[in-house]
């Protein structure tokens, strides 16, 4: 059979779980990471990630609304996807997952957005006329108490909310780990590390992402980069991405050391079918040359303009590895067969409901969403004093 | 949703099932299969039970129950209705479906008169050492349940055959030509010593199934007789099932875009008859067994054969078992 090597059990020719899937922890992690970066200023006082505080906020909320989307057009039956919560099956991870899911989309994360962007939409309410206006009022919630008082309850409901959010990221991450983790028919997913190491390389993906953005919209607005909160969230990075690339390597070392017998099978497929997405973009590209680009920050001294440059490469390889890090998780954990006696090939089509394009479309989706959020809840006015690039 | 709720919900779609093909009386392949049986094999009679008496399952009183008088009663005004609603039964339904019909209004299929759900614990013993690689079972149960023949990756149960080397168990040559559906081309050269032996597959219908742990939403469902089916009704179709099935039983059905799997032909045990892959065995190595009924040879064959279970490291109460399986067989 083409692009079958050895003996494959018959119904595992065609892989299961398209790259939608591979696009669902990687969207989801994004959103898990970002608001880890809002709350470094919210809970642990880290003052000088202040300016990205809204803006990881927004992130988070654009790409949560846009990570149910891949799963929805996978499904055989779209259509029946929310009996998940009307009749869901309390055993099964995934259906659990839709009510992790909801609690931080509507517990969370709208809610300290809500509570953080009050006094802005009330004043916004009170300063617009006609349809704007009814809807502010909508958005107020019809409330435009913004007396010094309540705004100090304000603050404080939003710093517990908060404190409830970090549990509920590392949950909501954590949870997608667990779906493939709890899989005991499949060696490559089934270890008890996988939410951990789901959770961290989140946390990678989520804080790049936000770096990325937030220097990308600096240059847009042509506003200078605030260098001190750059460089804190450069080193947030680099820490969390020794966690996360140790924890990787502890997982491989302790699979080589263990060498059980899915371990033939793996490490066959790592050699070949996985190398490029494996070893080169996941290992080198994605994990070794960022950390080495941000240890290199950490030791040497660079002008602020190399810094910037290494900040934004460092950025882009992180969401490139961690990208190849879900796709070989997710495709490569369905490349072998559970006969450990061969394996099959991934063939992506472009144009179709589960093709590359969709995929393609879904990853662009949540910046169209931020920058209408943006637009409407502008995240600089909290940001403190911004200045004009320097001619 | 607790035991009696879950058990309540699966006797209602083992009521479905039995009603439907109770009503269809037989009809196509099952009677077709129900003509060909060996005389050297087992084709079960179903477990004759007689029905439960009045009011408990909804069924009527009896006439003299009722009482009966020269004067219009209320007692003959409900003999007219009876009578109306006995009739009318007849007529839409025919004999089978009509009397399981009212334990089917009551909410109890189970208490059915031709099947007992929670009085059977249904399994299948293979022995390997009968199997030829003929592939009829792989036919019948593609001809019996409608599953797919023109689209790849669609097979109920299939045949592998093993090429095992003297002394390296660990790298045994497999195949399964389209699951051994036109069963398998000659070895030309097996080479010395080397053991060729068939294993056919199946789901092995776990009493701990993995698949029926992360379907999110109960549509994979293990029955109180033992046997994990799929409600296509509630199916989302999201495969998380499949890749949980360590055995690799379970595929999308293209034409339903839901998950299709083995059902050990559920609308033909629940009848008294075998599966169709028992049926059109020629040499008996699958064997249909009931793991309650302690008439079934079932409990000899195990006391007298050293049977396995494929990956029981994995521990999903696989109730496939097989005598003679060899060490290198995934």
């Amino acid at each position: 059979m083409p692009g079958v090597d050895g003996f494959i059990y018959p119904n595992e020719v065609e892989l299961q779980w398209s790259v939608l899937i591979v696009l669902y922890p990687f969207l989801t992690g994004l959103v898990a990471g970002a608001f880890i970066l809002a709350s470094l200023e919210r809970v642990f006082n880290v003052a000088a990630v202040r300016p990205t505080y809204r803006l990881a906020l927004l992130t988070a909320l654009a790409f949560l609304l846009v990570a149910p989307l891949p799963l929805q057009m996978h499904l055989g039956h779209p259509e029946r996807s929310f009996s998940m919560y009307l009749t869901p099956h309390r055993e099964s991870a995934m259906a659990m997952f839709g009510f992790v899911y909801l609690w931080y989309l509507m517990a969370v994360l709208v809610l300290e957005i809500w509570f953080d962007y009050r006094k802005d939409l009330v004043l916004a309410w009170r300063a617009s006329r006609g349809l704007k206006r009814k809807l502010y009022g909508v958005a107020t919630l019809w409330s435009d108490n913004i007396s010094e008082k309540a705004l100090r309850v304000d603050d404080r409901i939003g710093r517990f909310i908060t404190i409830v959010g970090i549990p509920s990221a590392f949950l909501l991450h954590g949870y997608v780990g667990f779906i493939f983790g709890s899989v005991k028919a499949n060696p490559w997913w089934s270890t008890p590390l996988m939410p951990v190491v789901f959770l961290f390389s989140a946390i990678v993906s989520g804080i790049a992402l936000v770096l990325l953005i937030y220097m990308a919209l600096c240059r847009i607005r042509r506003v200078a980069i605030d260098m001190p909160c750059v460089d804190t969230i450069a080193r947030y990075l680099f820490y969390a991405f020794l966690i996360d690339f140790s924890l990787e390597m502890l997982d491989l070392i302790h699979r080589l050391y263990e060498a059980d017998e899915s371990l033939r099978a793996l490490d066959f497929m790592v050699k070949t079918r996985l190398f490029v997405s494996q070893i080169v973009l996941q290992i080198l590209l994605g994990t070794l040359l960022p950390i080495a680009l941000l240890a290199m920050v950490q030791l040497l001294r660079f002008s602020e303009r190399t810094r910037r440059a290494i900040y934004a490469a460092a950025g882009a390889l992180t969401l490139v590895g961690i990208l190849a890090m879900r796709w070989n998780v997710v495709i490569g954990g369905q490349l072998f067969s559970k006969s450990f006696l061969g394996y099959t090939t991934y063939k992506m089509s472009f144009a179709t409901r589960e093709g590359l394009l969709p995929a393609i479309l879904i990853l662009i989706l949540p910046f169209v969403i931020l920058a209408v959020l943006i637009k409407v809840l502008p995240p600089w006015t909290g940001g403190g004093e911004e200045k004009p690039v320097k001619a | 949703m607790d035991c009696r709720e879950r058990a309540s919900q699966v006797s209602r779609a083992s009521g479905r099932l039995r009603v439907e093909g109770a009503s269809a009386s037989l009809a196509g392949a099952a009677a077709e299969a129900g003509r060909t049986t060996s005389p050297g094999q087992d084709c079960r009679a179903p477990t004759a039970r007689p029905p439960e008496r009045s009011g408990d399952h909804g069924v009527p009183a009896s006439d003299g129950e009722r009482g009966s008088g020269g004067t219009k009663s209320p007692g003959q005004e409900i003999n007219r209705r009876a009578f109306l609603e006995q009739a009318g039964r007849f007529i839409i339904l025919t004999g089978a479906a009509s009397l399981a019909w009212d334990y089917v209004l009551a909410g109890t299929p189970q208490a059915a008169p031709n099947y007992v759900a929670t009085d059977h614990w249904w399994g299948m013993i293979i022995d390997i050492d009968k199997c030829i690689g003929c592939g009829n079972c792989v036919r019948a149960c593609k001809a019996e349940n409608d599953v797919p023949t023109d689209e790849p990756g669609c097979y109920r149960t299939w045949v592998e055959r093993y090429q095992v080397r003297p002394n390296d168990m660990e790298h045994p040559i497999v195949d399964s030509p389209n699951g051994a559906y036109d069963g398998f081309p000659e070895i030309d050269k097996p080479g010395d010593g080397v053991k060729v032996f068939f294993v056919p597959k199946l789901c092995n219908h776990c009493a701990h199934s993995p698949c029926v742990q992360v379907c999110p939403v109960g549509a994979t469902f293990e029955s109180p007789d033992g046997v994990v089916l799929v409600d296509k009704d509630r199916c989302l179709g999201c495969r998380y099932c499949v890749q949980a099935c360590p055995y690799g039983c379970r595929y999308i059905d293209p034409r339903t875009h839901t998950v299709d799997k083995c059902t050990l032909c559920y609308h033909r045990i629940t009848k008294g008859l075998t599966t169709a892959c028992c049926e059109a065995c020629p040499t008996g190595a699958r064997q249909l067994v009931d793991l309650k009924n302690p008439a079934d040879p079932v409990h000899e064959f195990m006391r007298t054969h050293k049977v396995h279970v494929l990956k029981p490291n994995l521990a999903t109460g696989a109730k496939a078992f097989y005598s003679g399986l060899d060490g290198s067989v995934r």
